[in-house]
């Protein structure tokens, strides 16, 4: 494990441990409580690999009531609670501490109720989110944010890292598909915020909830809306000579007043590495290629389609492809979707950022990456959610080689930065967790974080509920550990990341 | 006089209002408030004051002076202001460039005053009140990409950005919408602006029954033809609406359809099929009349000039029936909007007895209520927005984590928030 400076640990609470264990085995059916090596050894790490910890006993609770009850057990007795979902997050919000109790919510996996009238599902946090749109598809419904891992990560886990995808421009991202949740406080009060109605009475609860990666609650059920699927999706597939002419191609459609339901731009080097992988067939001797992709009704969808052509053409386009199946436009995605995987077979190891830009500065920040990338000697390749602002750039790397890896995260801080100075942000949809914590000073001062801090601890006094995690603890800049692939083996290899 | 105080800069501090332009300003004013725990009423243009509890500010900080557009980038979809910005000064330039805001902030002018007010985008985000759009665009808070403010200590503090994606921290954009100005005063306001639709149409059913409007909005919204208004005005209310082809002065339910032009027609076409609607239960407004209709709806025209107290409800579609069987009185009184979801109903009289009962049914149907105007003799005692214990004592904790000295809006929302 890289050296990541986490709370202080609690020898205290080490050497309880015993006690703790059979203490939470009065409160929950003793055999959901492990606390044997073997049993623990699993929950070690979620979706950001580079970082392990064992935690002191993992609990598997299984009614809203147990999990007030060990909260509040924990809270009387200072030990410190990291909550889980699926384990599937790119930032490593779940990663244990070594004396802390891992709550892990896997045993909350039942759908409660679909409410077609109200066009909402009732969920238990465990649920993973396709599972949502599986459990209504048939009546032609469906949940809009579409995480890349959606076949194994939890809609529980969305809310806490309030979690995008490929539809998020014209869909928004969790936050705004959620109608209510029931969250229990680290003193164990048991709480609904919103419900089946839009918005709320008072303080807007469910939306500070959203996003606050696990630091200011467990979260025990979830209310969603759903929508009904659109009539028609069509893609088109579009090769530019240069990034700039892609990008303006963007920022046009979107100033004509078409919102895409995806739009993805893939740069050379990604568009090369996916055709030799995949066989993709996109276009390669494209600067940038791009998907534009629509849904709705037939004539709207053809509209939309004709303008994006007149303004690809406009904008020099290469070549262009509309789908005419949806054989064809999943072909077209299917490229995509195996764009990092691709990366794994250029070099033994690969990471993946996670910045967010504004969409006209696409150029300008990969002209810099491909500087950086010359400066510290590194491949690159670059996928862009070009929609929303959302690059996921990858770099190159060798982990057995020390100054590879040093290089490699001092490139990815540098990215990072650079997205921030040109209006964007840190992260768009993989949260901060422990991987950009201490980038937090590029993005937020002193007193931004303060009162960030103060809302922690008035929910979380002796801020016992998932400590280390979001805020910096030590104020530096440090160069810290992204979403690490080695030798093209993720920590879960079948679940999808795009 | 008036003439003298608008010359006032915030400096000084004998005065009972201020009416800072500069940031600069605000935060010495709030640094000052802190210091001597002066509270302070959070006020603009003056459009939704009268909403919340009376409570009693020494001071006034009148940000009406503090406007102006600090940057709008048209193909970045967002548009960065001063939080005193008119709401028409921002509407205006984004029509110039085919963009809306697409929550349809309400009008609440024509209610209080008679008159169009749209009021600034710093009481429209303090109030996160939506218009019809609401069910398929979200609300306010949905729009809200990032904001600069002063806390209750005079601290700047920021939050968000101007790029949709952003999960950088604690999502404060939310928590402060629809917090009436008790927790921060926005200063800068980074909203998501969106494309007008090409066209829009209207789809008007005449029909005066409520359950049957209920069942037109519901398989409405549940349809793929994708509708973005759905309102049902009951057979007293249909004479409000003077339009070429409304050819019917009783009840009706609209539903509107945007998009692209050949779309618009097909999805209207299919619609009309869908519900089963047969030729003359139904007519089609053009665009240019169903701006109107929906403006008259979101600005609330019906109520224009009504003597009588006015709530603002909001219930799962499936519980409004009952809502509205159990509470009204006659058809003068109600309007329903957000395709099912949210009630307008007014009452002659309002005392503890019936508000009490108000209360009760909303929160048994799933909802909650506000109460939007509200005669003078009853406001003092009246709770105007719902809340339960546990959520009471949450707001406490965060009200004091912003404003630890309880210096604005003091008790607007809630006694000791």
């Amino acid at each position: 494990m890289s050296s990541l400076q986490m709370p202080k640990i609690d020898s205290s609470i080490l050497s309880k441990k015993d006690k703790i264990v059979s203490d939470i085995g009065r409160i929950v059916n003793s055999k959901n409580v492990l606390s044997h090596p073997d049993e623990l050894r699993p929950f070690e790490t979620d979706g950001l690999t580079a970082y392990r910890q064992m935690p002191l006993v993992v609990v598997m609770p299984e009614t809203v009531e147990e999990v007030s009850n060990v909260l509040k057990y924990c809270n009387e007795n200072k030990v410190k609670v990291v909550p889980r979902g699926a384990g599937t997050g790119l930032s490593g919000g779940s990663l244990p501490l070594e004396d802390c109790v891992l709550m892990a919510m896997g045993k909350f996996n039942k759908i409660l109720e679909i409410d077609y009238e109200n066009r909402c599902v009732v969920t238990q946090p465990c649920v993973t989110n396709l599972a949502i749109t599986h459990a209504v598809q048939d009546k032609g419904f469906y949940y809009a944010p579409d995480p890349s891992s959606q076949i194994a990560c939890s809609i529980g886990g969305n809310v806490a890292e309030n979690s995008g995808g490929v539809h998020s421009l014209k869909y928004g991202a969790t936050t705004n598909n959620l109608l209510g949740i029931e969250v229990v406080l680290m003193d164990g009060t048991i709480t609904k915020f919103g419900g089946k109605a839009m918005d709320s009475e008072g303080y807007d609860f469910l939306g500070l909830m959203t996003g606050s990666e696990g630091l200011l609650g467990v979260i025990t059920e979830v209310t969603v809306k759903i929508l009904k699927s659109p009539e028609i999706v069509k893609a088109a597939l579009i090769g530019f000579p240069t990034i700039e002419d892609a990008g303006n191609c963007v920022a046009e459609i979107i100033a004509e007043g078409c919102i895409p339901a995806g739009m993805e731009i893939m740069d050379k080097a990604l568009t090369k590495a996916t055709n030799d992988y995949s066989k993709a067939g996109y276009p390669t001797d494209a600067e940038a290629m791009m998907i534009v992709e629509f849904d709705g009704t037939e004539h709207e969808v053809e509209a939309y389609i004709e303008k994006a052509k007149q303004i690809a053409e406009k904008n020099n386009s290469s070549s262009l492809k509309v789908s005419k199946s949806n054989e064809e436009r999943l072909k077209f995605w299917a490229g995509r979707k195996a764009a990092f995987p691709a990366c794994g077979v250029l070099a033994p190891d690969y990471m993946c950022m996670d910045g967010s830009i504004p969409r006209g500065k696409l150029a300008e920040v990969l002209r810099e990456i491909t500087r950086l990338s010359k400066k510290y000697d590194l491949p690159v390749a670059n996928a862009f959610h070009a929609g929303d602002g959302n690059l996921h750039p990858l770099i190159m790397f060798d982990a057995n080689d020390k100054n590879s890896l040093k290089k490699c995260e001092e490139f990815g801080a540098d990215i990072l930065k650079y997205c921030v100075k040109v209006g964007g942000a840190l992260t768009g949809e993989h949260g901060v967790g422990i991987e950009k914590r201490e980038l937090m000073c590029e993005a937020f001062n002193d007193k931004d974080i303060q009162q960030q801090l103060t809302i922690k601890v008035a929910l979380d006094p002796n801020s016992l509920l998932n400590p280390g995690k979001v805020y910096p603890i030590l104020r530096k800049c440090a160069e810290e550990g992204r979403v690490h692939v080695h030798g093209g083996k993720t920590k879960f290899p079948d679940i999808p990341r795009f | 006089m008036e003439e003298k105080q608008n010359f006032q800069t915030s400096l000084d501090f004998n005065q009972n209002i201020f009416k800072p332009s500069t940031r600069e300003e605000i935060v010495e004013i709030v640094r000052n408030c802190y210091k001597k725990s002066i509270p302070l009423e959070i006020s603009g243009l003056q459009s939704k004051n009268k909403i919340g509890r009376n409570f009693q500010a020494e001071k006034t900080l009148d940000l009406s002076n503090y406007k102006g557009i600090i940057d709008y980038k048209p193909e970045e979809l967002y548009i960065k202001v001063k939080a005193g910005t008119p709401i028409s000064e921002i509407e205006e330039a984004l029509k110039k460039n085919n963009q809306q805001l697409a929550f349809e902030p309400n009008d609440f002018g024509y209610l209080f005053s008679g008159e169009s007010n749209s009021g600034s985008i710093g009481g429209v985000v303090a109030c996160n009140f939506a218009g019809s759009r609401r069910f398929k665009v979200g609300s306010v808070r949905d729009h809200l990409l990032g904001f600069q403010g002063v806390n209750g200590k005079g601290e700047t503090i920021k939050s968000g950005g101007t790029v949709v994606k952003n999960v950088t921290g604690y999502d404060l954009c939310k928590i402060l919408s629809g917090s009436f100005g008790t927790l921060t005063i926005l200063t800068e306001i980074s909203i998501k602006v969106l494309p007008k639709p090409e066209t829009s149409k209207t789809l008007i059913i005449k029909n005066p029954h409520v359950k049957k409007a209920l069942d037109y909005l519901g398989q409405s919204l549940s349809s793929s033809t994708d509708p973005s208004g759905g309102v049902f005005y009951p057979d007293y209310f249909g004479k409000n609406f003077i339009l070429n082809d409304l050819t019917h002065d009783g009840g009706l339910t609209g539903i509107r359809i945007e998009g692209p032009m050949n779309s618009v027609d097909q999805r209207i076409d299919r619609l009309s099929k869908e519900l089963n609607l047969i030729d003359n239960e139904f007519s089609v407004l053009d665009s240019v009349q169903t701006e109107i209709f929906w403006n008259k709806t979101k600005n609330l025209e019906v109520f224009k000039n009504s003597k009588s107290n006015l709530i603002r409800i909001v219930v799962p579609i499936s519980e409004t029936l009952q809502v509205i069987q159990k509470l009204k009185k006659d058809d003068l009184n109600y309007f329903i909007d957000w395709g099912g979801n949210l009630i307008w109903m007014a009452f002659d009289h309002l005392n503890s007895k019936i508000l009490a009962e108000i209360k009760e049914i909303t929160k048994n149907h799933q909802g909650y209520y506000t109460l939007i105007k509200i005669e003078d003799d009853f406001k003092a005692s009246a709770d105007i927005f719902t809340i339960d214990p546990i959520k009471y004592k949450i707001s406490e904790k965060i009200k004091k984590s912003f404003d630890p000295k309880r210096i604005f809006n003091p008790g607007k929302m809630y006694t000791g928030i």
